[in-house]
């Protein structure tokens, strides 16, 4: 273990994020992990660790760090204006600080570090849970003064590394490719035209949970379901006709009908939302969704080879 | 007339994607244990697949995420519904829980009112069942278990409260239910335990899992 970085500025929400804990939705605890799983990935991938370790989750205005050690950082996802080029392992010296101007585009970087960040381990996960506070820096968001250590690093550091323009998402595409959901069929078809054509707006509300859908009302079928076990990319619809897409720390279970699914391949674009953003919702086929997924992928594997 | 013996009459499984890396497979609409006890054992034999990831059963249901590098969603339909024609293997009773209740909740009268029964008569109806956990989930600790009497079956508070305590006892349709957590919630509160639910220090991090059985007993304040 390596102490590695010391946090000069925390911004608004930089927390330890890693692929979280699946296995505890048993019980009820929010799966959680990085919410942009192809930027984790990269930026793992770039600096030559797991795709799985845990990385920084930066959030709209990104920290302020300052190398305590020499390291291998890479930086990835939303465009927050890192005072490092993106997408590219960059070696940091002791002494040498990593900055961000502010947001550009996207809503969340994601900062991995040669050896991988370490942190609480809490079900199986380093991911960081604020609910519960748990995980990641002693269940928090990272403060002022907070140390980032890291693990043993064994790959030799590939200098500039970097995952090319063509092979990362398109992040300013807000039209998020989604499958009808098992309940589709109860919406009435003006509502199910409005899913598939009206603007909806990401409310100030949203968080890592989930994101409250402003703009067009779908009357929601009245009868009430049984709970059943949900997923991050579920478009949920209450009763109040206000979609709900539910998110990487959501809650593990709910009874309202699930209208969408969002294909995997979207969600990245769909955790570089913030509020306030516009969003879509289009129509596509699980045979489109698998081969925009494998794409994703083979980008990331270009990265290993 | 003779008494049908208890089979499975082939089931009718709804399996409807979750986007492209997961399914639901709805074996039911209704709150019934003989549901609930297949739902737990389809998704404990789907979870010993290798092309699946991930299988979590709801009341009448299963949530499956799976690999599609190793099986077409279609694929997956076919086994799932093969592995719900068989017969589930006798399920092992599930652990009993004893919760101590005070019966003094905030929506006790109200409550008694209208179901049209005085306050002791909900707290001996309340105690009366043995539960069964359907299913563990919602938030970290929150157990919905049921079925509740008919008679203290309970439309939820036309506004939820913002702020419910941690150990509220609560009822609701046809179920009942202890907040494990301050919370946010709509059920009607007719008591308080102080048996924790979630222990995040422990693995599996909730005193409840599905398939458990529970019986309250009144305690006095």
């Amino acid at each position: 273990m390596t102490e590695t970085l010391r946090v000069l500025q925390p911004g608004i929400l930089t927390t330890i994020q890693d692929v979280g804990r699946p296995n505890a939705v048993a019980s009820g605890v929010p799966p959680g992990g990085a919410m942009d799983r192809f930027a984790h990935s990269a930026a793992n991938l770039i600096v030559g660790n797991d795709r799985g370790a845990a990385t920084l989750e930066c959030t709209l205005t990104g920290p302020r760090l300052v190398a305590i050690n020499s390291c291998v950082i890479a930086i990835t996802g939303g465009d927050l204006g890192p005072s490092i080029p993106m997408w590219t392992a960059v070696m940091l010296a002791a002494g040498d600080e990593v900055s961000f101007a502010g947001r550009r585009s996207g809503a969340r970087a994601y900062v991995a570090i040669g050896g991988g960040v370490l942190g609480d381990r809490w079900l199986g996960s380093m991911s960081t849970n604020l609910m519960c506070a748990r995980g990641g820096m002693h269940g928090r968001a990272l403060i002022a003064g907070d140390v980032i250590s890291t693990g043993e690093w064994h790959d030799p550091p590939v200098a500039g590394r970097t995952l090319g323009e063509p092979l990362r998402p398109d992040y300013g595409d807000h039209r998020l490719r989604a499958i009808p959901g098992p309940h589709y069929s109860r919406l009435g078809h003006e509502s199910q035209h409005e899913l598939w054509n009206a603007s909806f707006t990401v409310n100030p509300s949203s968080n890592r949970m989930g994101y409250r859908l402003d703009g067009a009302s779908l009357r929601a079928p009245a009868d009430e379901l049984l709970s059943f076990p949900v997923l991050a990319g579920v478009v949920q619809l209450p009763s109040g006709g206000q979609p709900i897409l539910l998110m990487a720390d959501h809650q593990t279970a709910g009874g309202y009908p699930v209208i969408a699914t969002v294909t995997s391949a979207s969600m990245p674009m769909a955790a570089q939302l913030a509020p306030g953003d516009e969003l879509e919702f289009e129509e596509t086929s699980i045979e489109v969704a698998l081969s925009a997924r494998a794409a994703q992928r083979a980008a990331l594997e270009s990265l290993t080879s | 007339m003779p008494r049908r013996r208890s089979t499975i009459r082939s089931p009718r499984v709804r399996i409807q994607p979750l986007g492209d890396t997961a399914v639901l497979a709805e074996l039911g609409s209704r709150l019934d244990t003989a549901l609930n006890t297949r739902a737990i054992a389809l998704a404990a034999a789907l979870k010993r697949r290798r092309d699946v990831r991930q299988a979590v059963a709801g009341h009448a249901s299963v949530t499956v995420s799976f690999d599609p590098d190793q099986i077409t969603h279609d694929a997956l339909a076919a086994a799932i519904r093969r592995l719900a024609t068989k017969r589930p293997p006798m399920e092992e009773p599930g652990r009993l829980h004893r919760i101590p209740v005070v019966y003094d909740g905030p929506d006790l009268d109200e409550a008694a009112e209208r179901l049209g029964l005085t306050r002791q008569r909900i707290i001996d109806l309340h105690g009366r069942p043995i539960y069964r956990a359907f299913l563990v989930g919602f938030v970290p600790g929150w157990a919905y278990l049921g079925p509740l009497p008919d008679e203290l079956v309970l439309a939820r508070r036309a506004t939820p409260r913002t702020q419910v305590p941690a150990g509220s006892v609560a009822i609701a349709g046809q179920q009942t239910g202890i907040y494990p957590l301050d919370s946010p919630g709509g059920w009607n509160l007719i008591g308080r335990t102080t048996v924790k639910l979630f222990l995040p220090d422990s693995d599996p991090p909730s005193l409840f899992r599905a398939g458990d059985r529970v019986k309250f007993f009144a305690i006095e304040a």
